[in-house]
Parts: structure tokens; sequence; C-alpha cells
């Protein structure tokens, strides 16, 4: 057993203790805390797979803003009382564990039968890297090979938020979101939401403008920008926004449809849709990106936030 | 002069890792909120200050450098603000009967 | 056994204990936090075929990679549709609880009003 698969391992017993703490944990809140943990490591184990982009994503969304929103649901449900149906007893959880355990099994043998010869696209990512002026194959597969999908994911994201919305009282439509923070927040998270944000903004940008070449992107970027908007807000320095303000719906939108533009665009440009015009692809990618990550930043805060309610209220 | 470099990150990053190991038995084997965030504030600044300052020779150029001096700067920030928020709930909890 | 087949075999594991989470938790939060468990084994089955696809000089293969980015991000907007359910569904019931019996402890909603 080597050293380096040695610390592998470890990491992966680790990381499988923790997921399983914030299973069987007895509080929500714990559960939560281990989550968030959890995602830390699994975002090691990501860059251990060669895949920093995907740990940097894991690190930011999987487990950064989904854990500022857990925590922020944990704290307003709470434990639930105590003579509520606790979990399923007795038998059922014996065969609900059995059958767990029958598929991480199967599953498992999935895996190990793949074929020895893993069928693989990187030569043709790696082939035609070139024709779009970038240097990192994932954000060409993100941003030209798929961009589809990429485009779809940023539509997505904007359903989301209307989605989250619609669970807002009729009484509390075109009211601000509850603020994550306290009402009197403490002197320290002022100091801290006053002096980080600027230096949110420029690790923000630097993750953007790296992604072309390096590990990083438009996710990842504004994943970091929504953070700094959400510790403002935390902080007490700025109120949540309305969500009829027309500047906020712009912003939320401006991205997808900047994509979609240049998306229709390349028909004329290009003779397909998406089709970026030969020798351009990294300006377009960039300009895209850029709107993309300033959108993506605002649905992601939007998201944290949740639907409008009373307290909000004007 | 690479050996002498590469001697000085090893034993910097060796003591770095010894307070992490310190603050984790301290976390689990001090009695209150308080005594724990004392042991682990202390054992993370000065743990996390000691790898940064043995892998600062290893870098190449000095923007890598620079963002290495910047994460380490963004954890005391996040560390310091994060304590002072658990230690003033705690704080709270224990002055209430 | 190299580090590909244990992050593999990990995710395959992560998959049956999130289940397990999902199906025998009756806290709805609970029930979310296991279903993103399910979700990020998902995606580390996909990491390890990958990195399985390393070729032309690419550590791992980038379209499963680009993949689960894109999954992430969705991922994060169901769990972001999901609590906000949960918070509205906590404000009609007053608990955080599935009622075994649909409609049983599910109080009349009274501030609804036009």
């Amino acid at each position: 057993m080597t050293l380096s698969f040695g610390f592998d391992l470890s990491l992966a017993v680790l990381t499988l203790a923790v997921a399983g703490y914030a299973i069987g944990a007895r509080e929500s809140f714990a559960s939560v805390v281990a989550f968030i943990s959890y995602g830390v490591l699994l975002a090691l184990v990501w860059v251990r797979l060669s895949a920093v982009d995907v740990a940097l994503t894991e690190a930011a969304i999987g487990s950064g803003v989904t854990g500022a929103l857990l925590i922020g649901a944990a704290a307003k449900v709470g434990e639930g009382a105590v003579d509520a149906p606790r979990s399923v007893r007795g038998a059922g959880r014996l065969l609900t564990a059995l059958f767990c355990i029958a598929t991480t099994l199967g599953i498992a043998t999935a895996f190990l039968s793949l074929p020895e010869k893993a069928p693989t696209l990187a030569p043709l990512a790696a082939e035609h890297l070139p024709s779009t002026g970038l240097g990192n194959p994932v954000t060409a597969v993100l941003l030209s090979y798929r961009a589809i999908d990429t485009l779809l994911e940023s539509v997505v994201l904007v359903f989301a938020v209307v989605g989250v919305w619609t669970f807002a009282s009729d009484r509390d439509w075109g009211g601000r979101p509850e603020s994550p923070g306290k009402d009197r927040p403490e002197q320290p998270l002022t100091f801290l939401g006053q002096i980080l944000p600027p230096l949110g903004i420029l690790v923000g940008v630097h993750l953007v403008w790296t992604g072309a070449t390096e590990p990083g992107g438009a996710f990842q970027g504004g994943t970091v920008l929504a953070a700094a908007w959400i510790l403002v807000m935390a902080a007490g320095l700025r109120k949540p926004p309305s969500i009829e303000g027309a500047w906020l719906r712009f912003a939320l939108i401006g991205g997808p449809a900047l994509f979609l533009g240049v998306g229709v665009a390349g028909f004329a440009l290009a003779k397909a849709f998406l089709a970026y015009p030969e020798g351009h692809s990294k300006a377009f990618i960039l300009v895209i990106e850029a709107a993309l990550t300033f959108s993506i930043a605002i649905a992601l805060g939007l998201l944290a936030l949740g639907a409008p309610g009373r307290k909000g209220h004007p | 002069m690479t050996l002498a470099i590469d001697a000085f990150t090893i034993l910097c990053v060796c003591g770095g890792l010894f307070f992490f190991l310190t603050g984790a038995i301290a976390l689990l084997r001090f009695p209150d909120t308080l005594t724990r965030l004392h042991a682990l504030t202390k054992a993370d600044s000065l743990g996390l200050g000691l790898i940064v300052l043995g892998l600062l020779p290893q870098c190449d150029g000095f923007l890598a450098a620079a963002k290495l001096i910047l994460i380490w700067a963004i954890a005391q920030l996040g560390g310091a603000t994060l304590s002072q928020l658990i230690a003033r709930i705690a704080a709270i909890e224990n002055s209430k009967p | 056994m190299n580090a590909v087949t244990l992050a593999g075999l990990a995710g395959a594991a992560l998959i049956g204990m999130g289940l397990f989470g999902l199906v025998t938790h009756s806290h709805i939060l609970r029930k979310i936090v296991a279903f993103n468990v399910i979700g990020s084994g998902v995606f580390l089955l996909f990491g390890a075929v990958a990195r399985r696809g390393a070729a032309s000089g690419l550590n791992a293969d980038p379209v499963p990679q680009a993949l689960v980015i894109t999954g992430i991000v969705v991922a994060f907007s169901a769990t972001a549709l999901a609590v906000a359910l949960l918070l509205r569904y906590f404000k009609e019931v007053g608990s955080p609880f599935l009622a075994d019996d649909p409609g049983a402890g599910a109080s009349q909603p009274d501030h609804e009003r036009p």
C-alpha cells in the first residue's frame, strides 16, 4: 500500500464517517453542520480525482451556499415536538437497511464490472480545444461544446427563484425576504461584512477570469460573489431586496438573456444556434461568462434568501 | 540551497500539523465551549500560519505566494469573527441561571 | 484496488446511506440532507468514471466533469425549492415532521385571506 493510497483510503473513510453522522445524528442542526463538513471533505476527494473545477463547485455550492440555506432552515424549524412521529422503527427499519445495502452492493458491482478500457471523450475535447481559444477543457465543454446545457442550466436557476417566490403568502407578495441575520447584528459580524466583500469580489472575478485557462469559471466565481452579498445582508449593512425591484429582475435574467441572444445571433454569424464566429470564440465566451456570473450570483443569493416573508415586509 | 528550503518547508508544515493535532485533541477533551474555543483558535491560527509559511518558499512566482497569503488572511478574519460570535452566545448561555 | 475504484465504491456507499436516511427520517430537513448525500454519491460515481477516462494528456474526461458541475448547481436549485416548501409547510402545520396520516395534524390555514 503506497502512501498516496493510504491518504485516499483515510480520506474516504473520514468522508463516509462524516456523511454517516449527517444521516444518523440525533439533532437536525448537528446533521446540517456535519453535512457542511462532509461537503468540504468531498471537495478534497474531487481534488484527488484530478477534478479541481468540480472541487471548487462542490466547496462553493455543494457545501457553502447549500450549507447556509440548510442552517437557516434548521434555525427556523427547530427539532420539532418530542411526541412527533420520529422515524421508521423495528422491522421496517431493518428491512430498509437491507434494501439500502442491496442498492449499494448492486451499484458497486456495476461499477466494478465496467469495461476495462473506459470510453472517453477526452481526446475529442483536447483536439478541438485550440479552436475555442480556451485552455481549460471543462470550461470548453461548459461554454462551447455543450453550451446548450449551460444555457438551460442558467434558466433552471431563474425558474428555481420563481418557484421559491411562489411559496410566499399572497399578502407578502412584492415584499422582501427575511434578512439572513439578526435584527441587531453583532459588531464583529458587521466588521467582517465591511472588510470581506471587497476581497470576495476580487476572488470571484479572479475565479471567472482564470476559468478560461485554469480551474474556475462562472459558477464558482458567481457563488463567491453571492456569498459576499449574503454576508453583507447578514451583517445588516443592506436589506434584502424587494422582489418587485425592476433592476433585480433585470439582473436575474440578464445573463441567460444575453446567452440566448448570442445563441440566436449564431445563426447569422456562424450558421448554427450557439455557434461562435471562427477565431472570436474566446471573446464571445468571456462576455457570456461575465454576464452569466452576475446573474448566477443574484440567483444564488435570492435562492439562499428564500421567499418574501412577513417580517421582511416593507 | 534547495535542500535547505525543503527542510524549512518540512519543519514548518510538521509544526503546523502538530498545532492542528493539539487543537483537535483539545476540542475533544476540554470541558466547555469557552476553553475549547480558546484552544482551537490558538492552535488554528498558529497551525495554518506555520503551514502557509512553510509552503511560501515552494511557490513559483509572486502571484502564487500572494494567493497563499490572501487565503491565510481570509481564514484569520473568518476565524477571529466566528470565535467572537460563538463566545458571545456562550457567554449569554452561561449567564442564564 | 486503486484511488479511482475507491471513489466509485465510496459513491455507491453514499447512495445507500443517503437512501436509508431519506426513508427512515420523518423530519423533512433530515430528508433533504439525506437526499443531498444521495446526489453527491451519484456525482462521485461520475467523478470516478471521468478519472477512468483520462486520455490525451488530460487527467480526467472533461465531459462528465462538466455534467457534475451542472448537476451540483441544479441540485442546489432543487434543495432551495425543497427548503422553501418546508418553510411554508412549517408555517401552515407548525411542525417539521411529515404527518403519518395526510390531513392529521394539519391545521386549517387561517391567514390566507384574499
